[in-house]
């Protein structure tokens, strides 16, 4: 089951670069929450903050609090510890290339430290039907190679290996971004699905996508988040003249 | 009378006494002519290009082909059974082989790879993983790439002082040892280009599972960049199979069978270094083997490394 | 300026609505002209119209659906864009009541003149005023402006209930007069409506600038207080 997630005062920097100013924001469990933005306002960088994968950059810095489900994801728990649960979906499809699928749906769990075969083999099924995959590789698990999938099956391999570990939380960052019209759809469609079991917190540029998928829609803006309300909302009728001007794209 | 008429009628005057030519010298059979001598330009150059490019691959190949076609012809006739089983003889005899060298070169390279290769690699790993942009990581570029270029005769005199003078003797030890630091700069170096190369969004992909840094490096990072790193271990090892002045002071040779590490012992480059400089005919001949041999048998265990790896790493991968 | 094309493209959309609207405004002058001065040819005129009014609201219905498909609005443009549509409609009832009154007065023209203690003409006047101001509303996109008209709605609706009573009264007690009655009636009764329209008009606005959907507010004000 999902937890839900509070930010408090989160403040991150790159260096000098104060990338995110003061969000406050409360994301709701088991739905999906969509942020949206233009280029360069941080709305990768908050999710990043969420899984502490921000810290893997040298000059990164975070004060603030994130509390997800309990836990003070800063404070009770370690970067690895955080990432078990809060699993990530990176917007260029990444599966590991030396590896075939079923290694990639296990590398999560073998790399620490699972290796019962009968689990594993339980494990990867069920991630694999969760993310909309099985029907097509189910006959190629050791054979096929990772890479050798079309870009839209390694963007749900992706999924798949992120599912495998059990996370509570699903981050995604611009997840069909790279993919064509029909593997999008079909992305967009294993959202709705996983929203019964993940939190999920999708990064994305496409509008539409944002306003399909989620319950609720932050907007952000120069490293602050300017509005955060439901997504029929944002659309229709947002509170803010600068969330209307970059959803209607009037700039200037 | 249109221009149309007047042009016609100065066309056929022209081509009537000069024939074909003389249509380049009208304004529409100008620009055709242009175009002409520009495309012959742009054949020639490409081809003189080519030219160019077929010559020096064939000025670098032609050397290796001329030595090992010469090798085969002066060595072949001198291998027999008894090169390979049998140790050298007396001065003056006829015969016997150089199965002494071989094993001595095949124990020096397992002592230098088993230094050479895990800290070479070691090093690598630092390099690109740990101490990217810091200056130790700099620092310890720097004198890989000093070590590389110490010439091998003065590291074969480094390490008589270090290792030989204090144990009073000369050993296949201290030749392994001597093999073993040539070839941690090239492993050094190649590990640390293979890994670089691995797109950072693997081991992005590897983080956010909650992998620990380590283990990322180890099963991922390294795993996928392991085919270029064995190649560099590959290029170190064939490097290392055919210096002959480290061996000098350390190893030292040995006309005898040796399988000992405290003890001198033969090696290829050596023995054939020994006994090019003899005058004696038959120690000439048996040079000439040893040569064949080394080049051949470098040759096989680089092939058998390729072999055995690609069966296991990249299928379908790209 | 980003967007030039669609932004364009949503001014061309306003200026159709907007010559819609002055077809509609026109055909109710018409028609409580006709009224007035019981001239048939009016009434022609009217019906020419009304030709042209629903020409227009095919066109400008196509054009919003197409902006709808290409342009994928957001926000204000969208609810400006579904707002054309509903008062595109609006529009056309608005000249089909004309075209209704228009009808009422010919059939006038065949009967004698009568007395009837009702003031057409006031009401034709205020409905009349009611969808110029809710227009003006539209093109100047004033909220407040909007909600006046929705007020002025409760005046007309008191003016056609107290026709009504006196028409039917008129109907029972000079029997002879009720082919008269029941045409005053029936006019009255299309300048309610116009006036109703009038009022979905300024509604539509007022969702378009505000976002806030005020429709049917006294009968759900009635359910909350029960």
């Amino acid at each position: 089951m999902g937890v839900g997630i509070e930010v408090t005062t989160l403040n991150a920097w790159y260096g000098t670069n104060h990338a995110l100013q003061d969000i406050n924001v409360n994301i709701s469990a088991n739905q999906a929450t969509a942020l949206i933005g233009p280029s360069g306002c941080g709305k990768s960088t908050f999710v990043r903050c969420l899984n502490r994968m921000h810290e893997t950059i040298p000059v990164a810095r975070v004060t603030g609090t994130v509390l997800i489900g309990d836990l003070d994801i800063y404070k009770d728990i370690t970067p690895v510890e955080i990432r078990r649960r809060v699993g990530m979906v990176f917007q260029r499809p990444n599966p590991f290339p030396t590896m075939s699928i079923y290694e990639n749906v296990a590398a999560g769990l073998k790399l620490n430290g699972y290796s019962s075969r009968h689990v594993l083999d339980e494990i990867v099924e069920r991630s694999l039907r969760n993310s909309a995959l099985w029907d097509e590789v189910k006959d190629d698990l050791k054979k096929k190679s990772g890479a050798s999938l079309s870009g839209g099956q390694q963007q749900r391999l992706c999924i798949a290996r992120a599912l495998a570990v059990d996370p509570e939380v699903l981050l995604m960052d611009e997840p069909a971004s790279a993919l064509d019209p029909v593997s999008t759809a079909k992305i967009e469609d294993l959202i709705f699905q996983l929203k019964a079991q993940y939190t999920i917190v999708i990064v994305t540029h496409n509008m539409q996508q944002a306003a399909r998928v989620a319950e609720k829609t932050g907007f952000f803006l120069n490293g602050r988040m300017v509005e955060f309300d439901s997504t029929d909302k944002i659309f229709t009728n947002p509170s803010d003249k600068r969330t209307e001007d970059y959803i209607t794209g009037r700039f200037g | 009378m249109g221009g149309y008429t007047r042009s016609a009628i100065v066309n056929a005057l022209r081509t009537g006494i000069r024939g074909q030519r003389s249509v380049k010298n009208t304004g529409e059979g100008k620009l055709k002519n242009e175009h002409k001598i520009r495309a012959k330009i742009r054949a020639l150059c490409d081809g003189a290009v080519t030219g160019l490019a077929v010559l020096a691959t064939v000025l670098v190949v032609a050397p290796l082909v001329a030595i090992f076609v010469y090798l085969v012809y002066k060595g072949a006739s001198s291998l027999n059974l008894a090169f390979f089983i049998e140790v050298p003889k007396p001065v003056g005899e006829v015969g016997g082989g150089m199965a002494n060298a071989i094993l001595g070169s095949a124990i020096l390279l397992a002592v230098g790879s088993a230094i050479g290769v895990p800290v070479g690699i070691a090093g690598g790993i630092f390099l690109a993983e740990y101490g990217r942009g810091t200056k130790l990581a700099n620092a310890v570029r720097f004198t890989a790439d000093v070590l590389n270029g110490v010439p091998s005769i003065v590291m074969g005199i480094a390490i008589y002082s270090l290792i030989v003078v204090p144990q009073g003797h000369f050993s296949a030890f201290s030749g392994g040892v001597a093999l073993g630091i040539m070839m941690i700069p090239t492993v050094c170096r190649t590990t640390e280009e293979m890994l670089l190369m691995v797109p950072n969004a693997v081991r992005e992909a590897a983080l956010a599972l909650g992998v620990p840094n380590w283990r990322s490096v180890l099963a991922i990072t390294v795993k996928t960049a392991s085919p270029g790193i064995i190649t560099g271990c590959m290029l170190a090892f064939a490097r290392v199979a055919g210096e002959t002045a480290p061996l000098i002071f350390t190893a030292f040779g040995n006309v005898g069978w040796n399988a000992r590490l405290d003890e001198p012992i033969a090696a290829l480059p050596l023995q054939i270094y020994v006994y090019a400089l003899s005058p004696y005919d038959d120690w000439h001949r048996l040079a000439w083997a040893g040569s064949l041999v080394l080049i051949v048998l470098i040759v096989l265990a680089v092939s058998l490394v390729r072999y055995v790896t690609s069966r296991g790493v990249l299928k379908g991968a790209s | 300026m980003t967007r030039i094309r669609f932004q364009q493209n949503l001014e061309e959309l306003k200026e159709k609505l907007l010559v819609m609207a002055g077809l509609a405004e026109q055909a109710i002058q018409r028609a409580i002209d006709a009224y007035r001065k019981r001239d048939l040819s009016i009434c022609d005129q009217v019906s020419r119209g009304e030709i042209d009014i629903n020409r227009m609201e095919r066109e400008i219905d196509q054009a919003a659906l197409d902006l709808l498909a290409m342009e994928q609005p957001m926000a204000g443009d969208l609810r400006f864009i579904l707002s054309v549509i509903k008062i595109n409609a609006e529009l056309e009832r608005v000249g089909d009541a004309a075209e209704s009154i228009s009808d009422r007065v010919r059939h006038m023209e065949r009967m004698a003149a009568a007395e009837l203690p009702v003031n057409i003409p006031k009401m034709a006047t205020m409905a009349s005023a009611m969808v110029h101001k809710s227009l003006q509303s539209f093109i100047e996109a004033d909220a407040e402006m909007a909600r006046s008209v929705l007020t002025m709605d409760d005046a007309v609706d008191a003016m056609k209930k107290a026709d009504f009573k006196s028409l039917m009264k008129v109907m029972e007690e000079q029997s002879h007069l009720a082919p008269q009655a029941l045409n005053a009636l029936m006019i009255s009764r299309s300048l309610e409506r116009v006036a109703d329209h009038a009022t979905n008009i300024a509604e539509d606005v007022i969702f378009w600038v505000e976002g806030e959907d005020v429709r049917h507010h006294k009968s759900l004000n009635i359910n909350a207080a029960q």
